[in-house]
C-alpha cells in the first residue's frame, strides 16, 4: 500500500511547477496551462484523501473543481482572444495599458 | 512492493511531464505534452479506485479542454514566439519562490495526522458501482452545489461568446 504522504509530496511538486510556471512565463497560453496544471495537482491530493479516508465528498469536490476549470479556462482563453484581437500581443510584458 | 513501483514510474514521469509543459518554447509542444500527463492523472486515479473521475479526467480535460487550448493556440500566430525570451527577466526569483514553497510544505507534511474513516468503504462502492455512489451524494447532499455549478457554466458560456464577439 503507498502511504498517502506520497501523493500528497507528488501533489505538492506538481502544483509547484505550475506556480514557478506561472511566474516565470512570458507566455499567456503556458501561463494559463500552468493554472490547469495546478487545480490538477489538488485534484489529485482530493482523490487520494478521499480514498484514504473512505469518503466520496472528496470525488465530489473534484467534481466541482473541474467544473470551475473548464469555465475558468472557456473564459481565459476568450479573453486572450480578444486581447490578441485588439493588441497583437500574447506575451505579459508587452500588456502595460493599466500601468499609468 | 508493486504498487509503489507503480506509483514511483507515475510520479517520476508526471514530474518529468509539468518541466517539459512548463519549459517548451513552442506552445503546441507544452498541449501534446499537457495531453501525456492528463493521461497519467488518469491512470493515477484509476489506481485510487475513482473510475469514474479518471473516465470524466480523459473526456472533458484531454478531450474538451485541451482541445480549446490547442485551437487558441493555433488560431493566434505565433511565429514570432519562436525566437526571443521565452522566460522573463525575473525568473530566478520565481524559481526561488516556489523552492521555498515546496520546502515550506514538505516540512509542514510532516505533522499530518489521519482524520476518522468515513463511511464510503470499498466494500459499500464496489456493491455500488462507483458512479451510482458519487451520483447518490451528488444529487442529495450536495445537491444546491451542483445547481449553482450549472450557474457557473451558464456564465462561463455567456462571458466566453461576448468576449470573442467582433466588437468588444
Amino acid at each position: 500500500m503507498v502511504p498517502l504522504e506520497w501523493y500528497i509530496a507528488l501533489s505538492a511538486v506538481i502544483f509547484i511547477i505550475g506556480v514557478v510556471g506561472f511566474l516565470i512565463r512570458r507566455n499567456i497560453i503556458i501561463m494559463l496551462m500552468s493554472i490547469e496544471l495546478m487545480l490538477n495537482s489538488v485534484n489529485i491530493s482530493l482523490v487520494a484523501f478521499s480514498h484514504y479516508l473512505q469518503d466520496l465528498r472528496g470525488q465530489v469536490l473534484v467534481f466541482f473543481i473541474i467544473t470551475v476549470a473548464a469555465a475558468e479556462a472557456a473564459i481565459g482563453l476568450a479573453i486572450l482572444v480578444a486581447l490578441f484581437r485588439n493588441k497583437a500581443a500574447i506575451h505579459t510584458d508587452e500588456i502595460t495599458e493599466m500601468k499609468g | 512492493m508493486l504498487p509503489k513501483i507503480f506509483f514511483g514510474y507515475f510520479a517520476v514521469a508526471m514530474t518529468v511531464l509539468s518541466v517539459l509543459i512548463i519549459t517548451r518554447r513552442n506552445p503546441v509542444h507544452s498541449v501534446l505534452w499537457m495531453l501525456a500527463m492528463f493521461f497519467h492523472i488518469a491512470a493515477v486515479y484509476l489506481f485510487l479506485n475513482a473510475e469514474f473521475l479518471a473516465a470524466v479526467q480523459l473526456i472533458l480535460y484531454a478531450g474538451a479542454i485541451l482541445v480549446l487550448f490547442l485551437f487558441v493556440v493555433m488560431m493566434l500566430n505565433l511565429k514570432e514566439e519562436l525566437e526571443g525570451d521565452r522566460f522573463a527577466g525575473e525568473w530566478p526569483i520565481g524559481v526561488a519562490l516556489g523552492l521555498s514553497l515546496l520546502v515550506l510544505i514538505l516540512f509542514v507534511m510532516g505533522s499530518l495526522t489521519q482524520g476518522p474513516a468515513g463511511q464510503h468503504t470499498i466494500e459499500y462502492i464496489t456493491s455500488m458501482t462507483h458512479a451510482k455512489a458519487i451520483g447518490t451524494l451528488l444529487y442529495t447532499e450536495y445537491l444546491f452545489p451542483f445547481e449553482v455549478a450549472s450557474l457557473v457554466l451558464l456564465i462561463a458560456i455567456v462571458g466566453a461568446i461576448v468576449l470573442a464577439k467582433r466588437r468588444v
